[in-house]
């Protein structure tokens, strides 16, 4: 759940904006509080705070005085487009590259993704 | 997503100034100073005889310091009524009046300690199944543990130490002590340090980390800035050496044509697509190593040959 490569309050936002753009969290609901996400992730609270300080930050998340934190309308376009500009270097140069250690030729690998993405 | 906190030190709960400490000529501390904010859980992490337990023996009052000073919630903790009522101190081997049971123990903690909740203290002694009737030195090794725990967590002390709290305490017990203790300090956030070898274990509860080696604080850092600087990685040795160019390099192991190092310094989205064309295997580095790293890259010295006056053996790997 929770790595060591990166500090767990990025990887608490970066799981608070995964279930937004898949969906699970829609825009204007309530998203767990902190001592909740603290005890599910066995994590201490304040990181967790920070974490969500994070998307508040960049607008992702808004404060309810007195209630909770909810996911701010147009939340969604704006992390899709976020981890659009990521996705080459992220997903498809890695791909590239271990397609190319495989000997599977460019036109291979699209036909590929193209039987992938169909089935 | 980019933020650095630093340690005041201003609204420190406990703070400690140039401490030094011989005991019949051997150095035990020397020149530790250390600010602890409030409401947070601090690790005390570092290996055996570096220095741990009288750095909490002083920071509680238990012990003088040869040299430098210590201030606990502003002010000395050295026989202060006061101050000490809001100091709990979770001893490894904590010794109890031969005829105590167990609610004697706690009787007496309620005493101890104003911010004590009694319900709560209840409610932790059934989880932990501890026979209220019997006598402490009936004890097993765990069940004394444990009730060092719930001690420890029922006091809600605003300043609560826990020194190795669970010698033979079994796993499913030590999950039970980090999910009520960080769930009662969601509710009641207080300034919480935990001494321990299982680092592991702790290290997702912590926000701040503090290495002691040899006596002196090698490393001092919120554990969000240290987790993930040192990442392993792992593959045909002219490549590792390749990647590695101009890194610090922690730990390095060759096995015939294959290498692992260890590297330090955070790595980004450039270095990651640069090791996976190298076909490099990077793996991340846990807390616990990276402790190891700090208190055994600088070959430790055994702390009972530092001699006071005698040069200084261990650097600072600040």
């Amino acid at each position: 759940m929770i790595d060591d490569s990166r500090p767990i309050f990025v990887q608490i936002a970066e799981r608070i904006a995964g279930d937004i753009l898949a969906g699970s969290l829609a825009e204007e609901e309530q998203v767990p509080s902190t001592n909740e996400m603290a005890a599910f992730y066995r994590i201490n609270p304040a990181t967790v705070a920070k974490g969500m300080g994070e998307l508040i930050a960049a607008g992702v998340l808004y404060k309810k005085r007195g209630i909770g934190m909810f996911v701010s309308a147009g939340a969604r376009a704006r992390l899709r487009s976020e981890r659009r500009e990521a996705f080459v270097e992220q997903y498809v140069m890695p791909l590239i590259h271990e397609a190319a250690n495989l000997a599977i030729s460019p036109v291979e690998l699209r036909q590929i993704i193209d039987k992938e993405s169909n089935s | 997503m980019n933020t650095t906190t630093t340690a005041s030190g201003n609204h420190a709960v406990i703070e400690a100034r140039s401490l030094t400490k011989d005991f019949r000529g051997v150095r035990a501390l020397q020149d530790v100073s250390l600010a602890l904010e409030p409401n947070r859980i601090h690790g005390l992490f570092g290996r055996n005889g570096a220095g741990k337990t009288t750095l909490m023996r002083i920071l509680t009052g238990q012990e003088l310091p040869t040299r430098g000073s210590v201030l606990v919630l502003h002010e000395n903790p050295l026989e202060n009524a006061s101050v000490l009522q809001c100091v709990c101190f979770v001893k490894e081997s904590q010794l109890y009046p031969d005829r105590f049971r167990v609610c004697n123990v706690l009787a007496a903690a309620r005493v101890l300690y104003p911010t004590w909740d009694d319900a709560l203290a209840t409610d932790l002694v059934a989880a932990f199944d501890l026979p209220t009737g019997r006598r402490v030195k009936k004890l097993s090794r765990g069940m004394v543990s444990a009730l060092g725990i719930v001690v420890g967590i029922a006091s809600r002390a605003p300043v609560t130490l826990f020194d190795e709290p669970y010698l033979g305490l079994d796993a499913a017990s030590r999950q039970l002590f980090y999910d009520r203790l960080l769930q009662d300090y969601a509710e009641h956030p207080r300034t919480v340090v935990i001494s321990t070898h299982l680092i592991d274990e702790v290290a997702n509860l912590l926000e701040r980390v503090v290495v002691v080696h040899g006596g002196r604080i090698v490393l001092d850092a919120d554990t969000d800035d240290i987790r993930g600087t040192a990442a392993t990685v792992t593959g045909p040795r002219a490549r590792v050496e390749e990647f590695t160019a101009g890194r610090e390099v922690l730990h390095r192991e060759a096995l015939g044509s294959f290498a692992k190092a260890t590297v330090l310094g955070r790595l980004d989205d450039a270095d990651r697509l640069r090791a996976s064309e190298l076909d490099l295997e990077l793996t991340p580095v846990s807390l616990q190593q990276l402790v190891i790293h700090a208190t055994s890259a600088h070959r430790a010295p055994d702390i009972g040959q530092v001699r006071v006056g005698g040069p200084s053996v261990v650097e600072d790997l600040r």
